[in-house]
Order: structure tokens, then C-alpha cells, then sequence
């Protein structure tokens, strides 16, 4: 019986500087960032004012969602976060669902969700450095007293780290349980019909029987909800750091 | 030969003591669902807005699980060819 569980494959090398490997993360993804824009341009063609079509009632609706979503947890004034907020929800909720069509999700990969969480931590910086001042950010690391001043740096990179292995160890948990749930379930099915007598048993033994309909109900938890879940969290997390960062101590 | 089973051995003993770490989180988001259950049985109507805290909170609360769990797989998939590779 063999499992195997393995991180992005590589899809090809690009001969320079010694060989850059692409792996499927990076294709996936770029292929998830064209099919969001191409949604994006189909939504929004031909926009009207009055007697709207179901296509401008639909982007309507997602952009008001995600202005009350902003809204509500970081307060009016930040109206520029919006697309930013709403474009790394779609991106790591699309990512994560990518696996259902078969290829190696983009977020079970550290790589994109430490992309994304550095992108979160210049922002963070950029804002502190924004309200306070240079002096000012420099000076928040010696609080409350100088001899702090290493655990302050240690919990200010952590802050990126946790955010980014967050997310990927619930999304490469669910591919990893998943996995050996239809491994264990093949190997159930092998047994179970191989106690049949004759050349029925061997045929029957090779059909994974079991596989079907199990492993659906633990997609519905690790697939749907993990990742709607998870694109949610990054996004919240994202927001309240940066509304946080900018308020002045 | 020797050197090869003990880099074995104390990679599944690490990765299998690194996955203790999920009975924090396990307690700590039972207590968290817990009491918004509480909060919930007297303000009913405050009901969502509970929901999408809590939700929030145990995913915060989970973090050091994730962290034994990513520290596992590391152990797992990662160390042993690392160190081996060092022999």
C-alpha cells in the first residue's frame, strides 16, 4: 500500500541562473489571480445606473460586502483597505478550494501564505511608521523598559509567521487527513473484499467501494468550511493589525 | 547503520510528542464554545455576532496546535533526510 503525501510538484525548470524550478503552486495561482481579474472585468462590464443587470447587481452585492466587512471591523475611515482585504480573501478562498478540482492547492504550499503575510507585515510597518513617526516606531520596541527590547522584535516577526503557518497548517492538515482517510478506506475495502472466495473477491478488492461517499463528508468540513474559515481569519487578522497599528500610543 | 535508526527513531518519538501540543487547543476552544453557548442561552439575539467572535477566537486558540502539527510534519517529512544527509 502506498501513501503518498508530498509537497507542490515541480512542473518544470526554467534554465537560468543555475535552474529556477516552477512548481504547480506558482501556475496554479497565477492561473487563479487571471480567472479572479477575468471575473472581475466580466462583473463589471457595462455598468449602469438604472435598470441594472443580474451580472451588476451580483458585483454590487460583493462590493457592499466587503465595504460592511471592512466597515465593520476597522471603521469608515479605512475605505482604501477594501480591495486589498477583499482581493486576499478571494485569492486564499479560491486557492483553497482549488484542490476540489484536483490540483495541489496554492495554500498548502508556506510559500504563498508567506508571501501574503510579509505583504501584511510592510503594511503593518508602513502604518506604525506612518502614526508614530520613524522615531516614534523605533522607540515602541524599548516599551515598557529597554531591557525588552528582544522580546518585542521576537513577537514582532512572529506576528507574520504565525499569521502565514496558520493557514497553511489547517489547509496541509485537511490534504494530509484527507490522504490517509483514502488510503485507510482502499485498504478496509482490500480486505474486506478479499475475504471473497475465487477471482470475484481479487475483482471486487481492486474497486475502492468504501471511497465513495466517506471521504465527501470530510471534504464538506476540510475542503468548505476549513477554507472559507481560514480566508476569513487572514483577512480579519489582516484588518485588525493594521487598524491596530495605527493607533498612536 | 546504528547512527541511521536512532535519527529514525528520534524523529517519529519527536514528531509523535510534538502532536501533544493539540490538547491545549482542543481544552481551550471547548471552553471558548462553551461559554458563547452561555452567552448565546441569554442573548439570543446577539447570536451571530457571538458566533463570528468565537469563531475568530479558536482560530487564534488553535495556533500552537497548528504549530505542533507543522513541527510534526517536519519531523516527519523533512528532518529525516536532513540529518541522514549530515552522516
Amino acid at each position: 500500500m502506498e501513501v503518498n503525501i508530498q509537497g507542490a510538484p515541480i512542473l518544470f525548470t526554467i534554465p537560468v541562473l543555475g535552474g529556477i524550478p516552477i512548481t504547480s503552486t506558482l501556475v496554479v495561482t497565477w492561473a487563479i489571480m487571471a480567472l479572479l481579474t477575468g471575473l472581475s472585468i466580466f462583473l463589471t462590464r457595462g455598468l449602469k445606473v438604472k435598470n441594472i443587470s443580474k451580472r451588476q447587481a451580483i458585483a454590487e452585492y460583493l462590493v457592499a460586502t466587503a465595504e460592511k466587512f471592512v466597515h465593520g471591523n476597522m471603521g469608515e475611515k479605512w475605505d482604501r483597505y477594501v480591495p486589498l482585504v477583499s482581493a486576499l480573501f478571494a485569492l486564499s478562498i479560491v486557492s483553497s478550494l482549488s484542490s476540489l478540482v484536483g490540483v495541489y492547492a496554492p495554500t498548502a504550499d508556506v510559500n504563498t501564505e508567506l508571501a501574503w503575510a510579509i505583504l501584511v507585515f510592510v503594511l503593518i510597518t508602513y502604518t506604525k511608521i506612518r502614526t508614530n513617526g520613524p522615531l516614534g516606531y523605533a522607540k515602541g520596541f524599548t516599551e515598557p523598559i529597554f531591557i525588552l527590547t528582544p522580546f518585542n522584535i521576537i513577537s514582532e516577526l512572529a506576528t507574520p509567521i504565525s499569521m502565514a503557518f496558520r493557514h497553511f497548517g489547517n489547509i496541509v492538515s485537511g490534504y494530509v487527513i484527507s490522504t490517509l482517510v483514502y488510503a485507510a478506506l482502499a485498504a478496509a475495502n482490500r480486505a474486506l473484499f478479499g475475504l471473497l472466495p475465487g477471482a470475484v473477491g481479487q475483482i471486487l478488492a481492486q474497486i475502492p467501494f468504501l471511497d465513495v461517499g466517506v471521504p465527501a463528508i470530510l471534504s464538506l468540513y476540510f475542503d468548505w468550511f476549513s477554507s472559507f474559515m481560514q480566508a476569513f481569519i487572514f483577512s480579519m487578522l489582516t484588518m485588525m493589525y493594521i487598524a491596530s497599528a495605527a493607533e498612536s500610543d | 547503520m546504528l547512527e541511521r535508526a536512532l535519527i529514525l527513531m528520534g524523529c517519529a518519538i519527536g514528531a509523535g510528542l510534538a502532536l501533544i501540543a493539540g490538547i491545549g487547543p482542543g481544552i481551550g476552544e471547548g471552553y471558548a464554545v462553551g461559554k458563547t453557548c452561555e452567552a448565546i442561552g441569554r442573548q439570543p439575539e446577539a447570536k451571530s455576532d457571538l458566533t463570528s467572535t468565537m469563531l475568530l477566537g479558536c482560530a487564534i486558540a488553535e495556533t500552537t496546535g497548528i504549530y505542533g502539527f507543522v513541527t510534526g510534519l517536519l519531523l516527519i517529512f523533512v528532518a529525516p533526510g536532513l540529518f541522514l544527509g549530515m552522516l
